[in-house]
Formats: C-alpha cells, sequence, structure tokens
C-alpha cells in the first residue's frame, strides 16, 4: 500500500489540476458579474493549439504557452461580444463553446494521433524525500505547483488587493459600481481574458500532460465541471479548491473501487462523484452561515448610462 | 457542434452533387460516420475502407462521407446521401440501425449497408467483425507475459460485443495461465481520453501489470507505457503510441468487404445479407507481434493460424457461464454466431458482475 498510496495521489492531482485551473479562472471571471458557459471552447481550443505548437516546436512549455494564449483569444471575443456589445452572457457563452469545438478540429486536424514524449517531472528538494506524500506531493508535473501558486495568487488579490475589491464591486452592482466612477467593463474584460488564459491552460494540460495526445472532443466535457465547481465554490476559493481534489479524488476511488470487484454497479460509481460533490454542497450550504454566493449582477448585461 | 458540422457537410455534398449531375454515370458509394474521420479507431478505420474503394474501382465509383453524425440525428444525414444518387450508403454505427431501415423504406432502388446491426430488409445488408477472436490471441500472450497473474481489463460500455471481448480474452489468458485474473473496470463512456487514462491508472495500482481495453483512445496504451508495463492496440495499429510497450494491436479491417460489395453493385449481384466474419476474412487483422519473447510471439502466430483455419475458437464448447451452468452448444463445436453476438454473461473464472 505504501508503493501505491503515492501513485494513486498522483493520479488524483493530475485529474483535479485541469478542472481546478479552469474553475480558478471562471471564478474571477463570476465575481467580476459575468457568467461564461464557454469554458469547453476554450479549452478544447487551449488543448488543440497546445498541442499543435508542442508538436511543431518540439517543446511542451511552448506548447502550454500556446493553450493559455489561445484560450485568452477566444476570451477576446467574448469580451467584445459580452462587455461591449452587451450581449446575452448566456447564449454567447453557449456559441463561444460550439465555436470551440469546431475551431479545435480545424486546428488540430494535422496533429490527431501524433505522440509526444512526457515533460520532465519536477521535483522539489528535500520535500520530495518524505515517504509516501513526498513523492505525491512533491514530485509531479510543472503546471501541478503552478496551479497552486494561481490559487495563492487569486485568493490574494481578490480578497486583499485594491484590484480585488474593485472587481468584486463591479460584480456585486454595476450600477453602483460605475456611479462611483469604476471602471466597470475595463475591469470584466479583464477578468474575463484571464478566465479564457486559464480555460486555455487547463485544455493544453489535458493534451500535453494528463493524456498526451491530440483528439476532437477529447475534453469530454471537462469545462462544465469547471462551471459547477465555481458554484460549488460559493465565492470561496479554498471551496474550489476542494471540489476540485474532491471530485478528483472520487473519480479515481471509484475506478479503484471497481477494479477491486467490490459489486457495486459500475454506472452508480460512476455516478459517485457528481452525487458526492451535490452532498459536500449541500452539507456546506446546511451548516455555513448564509455565504456570499454568486455576485449580485452575474449575467446581467451592462449598458452604462452616459 | 456536430450538428452544424453534420449540416455544412450535407450542404456541401449537396452542392458538389448538384455539380457532378451530367458527368458520366458513375456508382456513387456514400458513407456515414459516428465520429470524426480522425478518432484513428473506428471511424478512421472506416474510411480507410472507403479509400480502397475508390483506389480498387478507378473512375467507376465516386464516395462521400458525413463524419461526426450523431445517431439520434442520423436520418436526415442518411436520406441526404440517398436524395443525392448514392446507390450504395455504408452506416457505420449501431445506432444508425432504426434510421437506416426508415430511410431504405422510402429508397427502395438503394442500397444499404448497416454496420454491427441484426435487423435487415430487402435492401439493407448488415455486417459486423468478429473482434473476439484477436481477444483470444491477446489475451493468450497476456496470459504469458503477466508476472503479476494479474491483468487490468479498461472496458467501454458493458454491451454484448465488449462482454464477448473480455469472455474471449480472458478465457484465451486462462488456457496459458490459470492462476491468472482480469480486473475490469468500467469508463461508461466510449471516449475520454483522461477517464481512460485513469483507469489503466487505477488498475496498475492494484497490481495489474498488462493493459488491455475496450475503449477508442490510445490513453491506456500511453498510461501503461508510462509506468513501463505492457498493452495493446486498438482499432487501429496503435505502434506509434508505445513503441516499446505495445505487445500488438487488434485491427479492424472494412476495406475487403467494402470493396466486395461494391463490385457486387456494380455487377448488379448486390444482395442483402448477414455477414460476420473475422480474422478468415481479414476483416480483423493482427499487428506485429512486438516486444514479447520468441515462444509467446510463435503462440501468437500459431492461434492467430488456427483461428484462420477453423480449429480454435475462443468459444469451443463447453463454455461455461459465471454462475456454473453449461452454455448449450448451437454452433456444432462451439457457440454460435448469435450466441456469441448477444453474450450477456461472464464465463467461470471472472470476478465481478456485469453492470445491469
Amino acid at each position: 500500500m505504501t508503493e501505491t498510496l503515492p501513485l494513486i495521489l498522483a493520479t488524483i492531482l493530475t485529474a483535479a489540476t485541469p478542472l481546478m485551473i479552469a474553475a480558478l479562472g471562471e471564478h474571477v471571471v463570476e465575481r467580476a458579474g459575468v457568467i461564461n458557459l464557454g469554458v469547453e471552447g476554450m479549452m478544447i481550443v487551449g488543448a488543440a493549439s497546445g498541442f499543435a505548437v508542442a508538436v511543431l516546436a518540439d517543446s511542451s512549455p511552448l506548447g502550454l504557452l500556446a493553450g493559455l494564449l489561445a484560450g485568452l483569444g477566444l476570451a477576446v471575443a467574448f469580451g467584445l461580444a459580452v462587455v461591449v456589445f452587451a450581449t446575452n452572457q448566456v447564449a454567447t457563452g453557449l456559441a463561444l463553446t460550439i465555436l470551440g469545438l469546431g475551431l479545435a478540429g480545424l486546428v488540430g486536424q494535422g496533429f490527431v494521433g501524433q505522440p509526444r514524449a512526457a515533460m520532465a517531472p519536477l521535483a522539489i528538494p528535500l520535500l520530495a524525500e518524505i515517504p509516501v506524500v513526498g513523492p505525491a506531493l512533491f514530485t509531479g508535473d510543472p503546471v501541478f505547483f503552478l496551479s497552486l501558486g494561481l490559487v495563492a495568487l487569486v485568493a490574494f488579490v481578490l480578497s486583499r488587493t485594491r484590484l480585488g475589491l474593485l472587481l468584486r464591486a463591479a460584480g456585486e452592482n454595476q450600477d453602483s459600481a460605475h456611479a462611483l466612477g469604476l471602471p466597470v467593463m475595463r475591469l470584466r474584460f479583464a477578468a474575463i481574458l484571464f478566465g479564457g488564459a486559464m480555460a486555455g491552460l487547463a485544455g493544453a494540460y489535458l493534451s500535453l500532460i494528463y493524456t498526451r495526445f491530440w483528439s476532437p472532443g477529447m475534453s469530454a466535457g471537462r469545462g462544465w465541471i469547471a462551471l459547477a465547481l465555481v458554484v460549488f465554490a460559493g465565492g470561496k476559493v479554498w471551496r474550489l479548491v476542494f471540489g476540485a481534489y474532491l471530485f478528483g479524488g472520487i473519480t479515481v476511488a471509484q475506478l479503484h473501487a471497481q477494479a477491486g470487484a467490490i459489486g457495486l454497479p459500475s454506472q452508480l460509481l460512476s455516478a459517485l462523484p457528481y452525487v458526492m460533490t451535490i452532498a459536500a454542497l449541500l452539507a456546506l450550504s446546511l451548516g455555513g452561515r448564509k455565504g456570499q454566493g454568486a455576485a449580485g449582477s452575474l449575467g446581467q448585461p451592462f449598458v452604462p448610462e452616459r | 457542434m456536430v450538428r452544424i458540422s453534420t449540416r455544412l457537410a450535407a450542404f456541401a455534398l449537396a452542392l458538389g452533387l448538384s455539380g457532378a449531375a451530367g458527368a458520366q454515370e458513375k456508382l456513387k458509394v456514400g458513407f456515414i460516420y459516428v465520429g470524426p474521420v480522425g478518432d484513428f479507431g473506428w471511424s478512421y478505420q472506416h474510411d480507410q475502407g472507403r479509400k480502397a474503394i475508390e483506389a480498387a474501382f478507378p473512375g467507376k465509383v465516386e464516395t462521400s462521407f458525413i463524419e461526426s453524425v450523431p445517431e439520434a440525428d442520423s436520418e436526415r444525414a442518411i436520406e441526404q446521401l440517398a436524395r443525392t444518387g448514392h446507390k450504395l450508403i455504408f452506416t457505420t454505427s449501431f445506432g444508425y440501425m432504426e434510421p437506416t431501415l426508415k430511410v431504405a423504406k422510402k429508397y427502395p432502388n438503394v442500397m444499404f449497408e448497416h454496420a454491427t446491426g441484426y435487423k435487415r430488409d430487402r435492401n439493407v445488408a448488415t455486417y459486423s467483425a468478429k473482434f473476439h477472436e484477436g481477444r483470444y490471441i491477446i489475451g493468450k500472450i497476456a496470459g504469458r507475459m503477466t508476472k503479476t497473474n494479474t491483468i487490468g481489463y479498461v472496458g467501454a460500455v458493458p454491451i454484448p460485443e465488449v462482454i464477448a471481448g473480455i469472455n474471449a480474452f480472458y478465457l484465451g489468458a486462462k488456457s496459458v495461465n490459470p492462476d491468472v485474473k482480469i480486473k475490469i473496470t468500467w469508463v461508461n463512456e466510449w471516449f475520454n481520453p483522461g477517464k481512460e487514462s485513469d483507469a489503466a491508472k487505477a488498475l496498475m495500482d492494484q497490481g495489474a501489470d498488462i493493459i488491455t481495453q475496450h475503449t477508442d483512445s490510445p490513453a491506456p496504451l500511453q498510461q501503461a507505457a508510462a509506468r513501463g508495463k505492457f498493452a495493446f492496440g486498438q482499432a487501429s495499429d496503435m505502434t506509434r503510441f508505445a513503441e516499446k510497450h505495445i505487445l500488438t494491436s487488434i485491427i479492424d479491417d472494412w476495406a475487403p468487404y467494402y470493396v466486395e460489395r461494391t463490385r457486387a453493385v456494380l455487377e448488379g449481384k448486390w444482395q442483402s445479407q448477414d455477414v460476420f466474419d473475422g480474422l478468415a476474412k481479414g476483416k480483423v487483422k493482427m499487428g506485429p507481434y512486438v516486444n514479447m519473447p520468441d515462444d509467446v510471439k510463435r503462440l501468437a502466430e500459431e492461434t492467430e493460424k488456427a483461428i484462420i483455419a477453423g480449429t480454435a475458437d475462443p468459444f469451443l464448447c463447453p463454455v461455461v457461464a459465471q454462475d456454473g451452468r453449461t452454455i448449450e452448444c448451437k454452433g456444432g463445436n462451439r457457440l454460435s454466431d448469435e450466441q456469441v453476438v448477444g453474450m450477456n454473461y461472464f464465463v467461470q473464472g471472472i470476478e465481478g458482475t456485469i453492470p445491469k
């Protein structure tokens, strides 16, 4: 067991990392009062572009960067539509997902079925020597460590800086924020760009680290799970991290339960991550005080009065 | 997305075809695919068959295809092909069964071929392949290669085709290694590379040192290779994903069948029929046997030859089910094709139950 435990932990971390990164981006977007249902689309474009560039340049780090930029590119289109032209956010987001799925197929066309070597794992000196948890937590892909840094950064910026305060103000009440002279549109545009970059990075993680090849449709709904995690988080970054690892953990645990032949139907076990996530959400909202939940102006188009 | 790309494809097709209407009488052959031709698995292999038709009858045949057609929304796409002058139409997924029959009724002069289904009509033939023959061979290889006597099996969805595959694999492994055990995880999806990969990792964490799969992506193979374990390719030759850790691949080869059926139409001899064949007719092929000792390679080659000669079969009687009952032998000395196509039980020795 002590041999396999680090491996199991590593599997969970790999499963949870793309969800967490994409959800982190969307979290910031929703704090600023915008809902972007195009996460799945930005993710898959990130996966295709990241893989394509990694193959062409023979460099996985460049691929990750390309994935991030591709997500950012789609986010520009989304931002123009919903912020500048104040279109319906739900419809635009859905369109973005459809566009992304098609675009990804196009970008990735020449790269289907090309294999890629794994990225060298990063080991944190000393800490990686700790038995059991050491190899699992302190030896991993660079993006895993990056994701932890991003979580800390987002948590810090949102709750401890002026930028975070302004962003949240724009999301909480767009009219008041505007009346106070805050640049609501610019703040939202910036948040949307960040969300796109994170979704793109998460996508590139899928095609370069999680499974190292490109195939159309490989995101397989993870963008939607990331969106659900944001709801689960209810405005708190720590809950988002908890949710991502809970979801990843149960996904992997149920596969182990199946392989161990514990005699429960596999369909039930496959549904378990979702069931448990809902259960945890219920427990959290019953147990806690009335939390801050979604931003007050979430999803409302903003047309400033002049 | 799928819906839109289908519509665009159909539209483009209609344009192209109307433009070519005045040209010389060529036989038009159409294909409907459930996935993108670039899935390098199921749909990819069907498209290889389409290309083989073009190569076999230069100047006489024109082919077209519509990819990523959702099963529930396939009637429109099939009818589109029928309406635009296609005389032979291959619909290549189980879920196209009813839509194919429906369109076939409206176009009695068009010949339809439906893959993996069981309902036929005067102008609807069905065809499938005995993938389980290949699984019997890889079972023997795995049985000999495993050191932990534990083999991991990543399953997609519990339908008879997959269950027959698991049984054939296990019987093959057991025939060369009585102590072998297989552990099965169901992904409950055909294509989700991340989840397939997690399933393979879970199986290896539980002691499996050989991985086999009945899902569509190369992810399980790739994960096995990443941990220095051996695995098999699925549907197409997946050597490039794990050159040092692939043992062989089970390859679907539809090309000879597609060429034969096209020739039948050209010669006016096409008839509705049901074809279920495998290694002997070359519809199922084995990739190169690599990364294994010579005696295991020889065993695999001999098994392949014996299956082709008809002397070996995964389901030679007696076949005993998991609950101990002996299955009635309806195919001479082996189970009949119908019994294999409808298999809904594990054979004796496999642990675990089939999810209902």
